[in-house]
């Protein structure tokens, strides 16, 4: 057993973490307050090739395993979410469809430019009608000719603003319910696509989701993605190969508020003596500590299985889930270590509070990673 | 063009500096390029992207310094060539440095070299200038400003906070000062790229030198850490009172007057 990361990827890891400590980290404050990821930071990644993490070498990528994209993943949750959020989206649910599932001609035309964050790409899946029960689609796709005609509304899609590409979920055959869903390559300028209205979250801020309707929009029938009536299990496939990388980037933020404990802790003076030496901020650290390391195996490990090409249903929903879970636990404790400030907006912790509590709800809810794992224990079992 | 580089690893400007038997504790170091040697790396690549040629980054270190060459091959140098003196030499100074810098550009054709102004970590800037008087060609130190067209380089430099402009020719040697340029990060796929691209490793043998040759010509007798900062004093009472106090203490205490 080795738990050591090869010699590139810690490289690549290492020039990532500079680069997010030295040219995000110092604008966090300010993409809170703008509520939007100044356009020198964007630019800066696309130099950097931070958007081509999931795109294969021939189509200009860094072809990276699992493993090394969660090392990358790690290093981007160190620093504001909603920019992470802008990445992650795009690296991960937002092009992953097309690498996996792609024609030769569909990868040779969208990839090169998704690489170098020209094009951004999304995933719609999610309507009002359709949450947690994503086959519960309305949108509709009709074939007419060379064509499929779409019709109908998508909700709360990240990077919908800024995408250019979006992997999005129609139903070909109404009466096969999920056996009648059909995934397409559709991009902001096919006619008949619309920008619908941004919503107002609780957090993550900078990173935009909208609504997205669909009046006989046009697609062409070679931006079918996958086979036809496909469309729900490459949904779930998608969802599936990103869960490793959320752990990750939660990973990344948990390891980041606990350096700001430590920091503060240090500092921070009550009954003569800084507050590190108090038992029970001390025991507080060794929790966030704990989960911390935890999930750190729990991701990696998956990420490992992954490019050993094990099925990894069960563990990547774990991951998904306790990531989010310890991520919500660290930033609890990360606000009550800090105190008073810890509640105050001058101050990022209780930014954290609040992005970390969106990664139990998207990307598949925690219950509906809990029946995910439950339907693995059935499957087994069952003779 | 041919474009050289010199490079130095350098402690991380936020290690802890621990001095452990009388040497710097090196023990689990990070190391980084010389910021300064970064300026001439990013400058190097710009002359090379605007008359053509070829940038190879040259360092007199150890195994480790494998890391910092790879670093400016993804940043876009072509080649990079260490001289690792890990296992021939014991101490060395600057001569030493000097000299092996010497032997290896006795054998290249250089149209310009460039580095930086000082490293972070000895400080001495003597390294360029010396390498520059030992293959008698010109140097300009601390430039903020390059410019190259035919043979004529015109340069600014930075002269303690004033400007300078100096016209010379090539083949020539500078040294890079803050201002010069924003030193690039290595992107990702330029790490990608950067492993398939040339480092060569040599050993003093190599360059026809031997232990005897490049000895050290100054001793360290003694390495020690500044005395630590002690609080400030804040002196009370009257301005006068204050003033009279202040003077006293500068006489007493800081021995200054
Ligand atoms: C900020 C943000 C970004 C998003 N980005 C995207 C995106 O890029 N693309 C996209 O397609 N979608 C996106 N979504 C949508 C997201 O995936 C859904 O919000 C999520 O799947 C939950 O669906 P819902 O909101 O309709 O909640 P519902 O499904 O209505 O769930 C409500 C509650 O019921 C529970 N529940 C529902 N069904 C079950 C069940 N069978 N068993 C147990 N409990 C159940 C849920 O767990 C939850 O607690 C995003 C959402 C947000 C908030
Ligand atoms: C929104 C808001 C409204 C407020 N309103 C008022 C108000 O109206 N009036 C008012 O007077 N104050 C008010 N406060 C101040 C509030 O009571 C303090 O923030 C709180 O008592 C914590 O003090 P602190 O922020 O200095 O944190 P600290 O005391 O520095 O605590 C930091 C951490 O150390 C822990 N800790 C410190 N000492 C010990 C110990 N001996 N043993 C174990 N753990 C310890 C704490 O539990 C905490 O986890 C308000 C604060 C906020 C955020």
């Amino acid at each position: 057993m080795d738990f050591n990361l090869s010699e590139d990827i810690e490289f690549l890891r290492s020039n990532v973490r500079k680069f997010v400590k030295e040219e995000v980290e110092p604008l966090a404050m300010k993409i809170e307050e703008d509520n939007e990821i100044p356009k020198e930071i964007v630019e800066a990644s696309k130099d950097m090739g931070l958007f081509s993490l999931s795109i294969p070498e021939e189509y200009g990528g860094l072809g990276l395993d699992m493993v090394g994209k969660c090392a990358i993943y790690e290093e981007l949750g160190k620093t504001h979410n909603g920019f992470t959020t802008l990445i992650g989206a795009h690296t991960g649910i937002g092009t992953v469809g097309i690498v996996e599932l792609g024609t030769e001609e569909q990868k040779q035309k969208y990839l090169p430019k998704m690489a170098t964050g020209e094009y951004i790409g999304a995933f719609a899946l999610t309507e009002p009608s359709a949450g947690s029960n994503a086959a519960n689609l309305k949108t509709t796709a009709v074939k007419k000719g060379d064509k499929y005609i779409l019709n109908g509304s998508k909700h709360y899609i990240t990077n919908a603003v800024d995408g250019q590409v979006f992997t999005v979920m129609a139903v070909t055959d109404p009466d096969k319910g999920a056996k009648g869903i059909t995934s397409f390559i559709v991009e902001k300028d096919f006619p008949g696509f619309q920008l619908g209205s941004v919503e107002e979250k609780m957090g993550l801020r900078g990173s935009h989701s909208a609504e997205l309707f669909f009046e006989d929009m046009e697609v062409p029938e070679e931006n079918v993605l996958g086979e036809v009536n496909r469309g729900y299990v490459n949904a779930l496939k998608i969802l599936a190969n990103g869960r490793a990388g959320l752990a990750a980037r939660n990973l990344g933020s948990c390891e980041k508020l606990l350096e700001h404990c430590l920091e503060y802790a240090n500092e921070r003076q009550q009954f003569g003596k800084p507050i590190i030496e108090i038992q029970a901020v001390q025991h507080m650290l060794s929790e966030m500590t704990m989960l911390i390391e935890t999930l750190r195996s729990l991701t990696y490990r998956v990420a490992w299985m992954t490019d050993q090409g094990k099925r990894v249903v069960k563990e990547a929903a774990i991951a998904k889930l306790y990531g989010s879970e310890v991520y919500n636990k660290v930033a609890d404790l990360a606000v009550q270590i800090h105190g008073g400030i810890g509640y105050m907006k001058d101050y990022p912790i209780e930014r954290y509070f609040r992005d970390a509590r969106i990664t139990k709800i998207y990307e598949g809810t925690s219950e509906i990673q809990r029946n995910i794992i439950a339907n693995e224990l059935v499957r087994e079992t069952r003779k | 063009m041919n474009i050289y580089v010199l490079m130095k690893k350098t402690f991380d400007t936020e290690e802890k500096i621990q001095i452990n038997g009388g040497v710097i504790e090196d023990e689990g170091a990070e190391y980084i390029i010389n910021p300064y040697d970064e300026y001439a790396i990013e400058e190097a690549i710009k002359i090379r992207d605007e008359h053509g040629g070829e940038v190879t980054v040259v360092t007199v270190g150890d195994e480790e310094s494998e890391k910092q060459l790879r670093t400016a091959l993804a940043m876009g140098a072509d080649k990079a060539v260490l001289i690792n003196t890990e296992e021939d030499l014991e101490e060395g100074d600057q001569y030493t440095t000097v000299r092996v810098l010497e032997a290896y550009f006795a054998d290249q054709e250089v149209d310009i070299i460039l580095a930086g102004n000082v490293a972070i970590d000895e400080a001495s800037g003597q390294v360029g200038p010396r390498l520059a008087d030992r293959l008698d060609i010109p140097y300009v130190t601390t430039i903020t400003e390059l410019n190259i067209d035919g043979d004529t380089v015109n340069i600014v430099r930075d002269v303690e906070g004033d400007e300078e402009k100096i016209e010379t020719s090539l083949p020539l040697l500078v040294t890079c000062q803050q201002g010069l340029n924003e030193p690039r990060y290595p992107s990702l796929p330029g790490i990608m790229k950067a492993k398939k691209k040339p480092l060569e490793e040599l050993e003093i043998d190599d360059l026809d030198l031997d232990e005897d040759d490049v000895e050290a010509k100054t001793e360290t007798v003694k390495v020690f850490l500044p005395p630590e900062k002690e609080a400030g004093k804040v002196l009370e009472g009257e301005t006068d009172e204050q003033v009279k106090e202040l003077v006293s203490l500068l006489k007493s205490e800081a021995k200054v007057l």
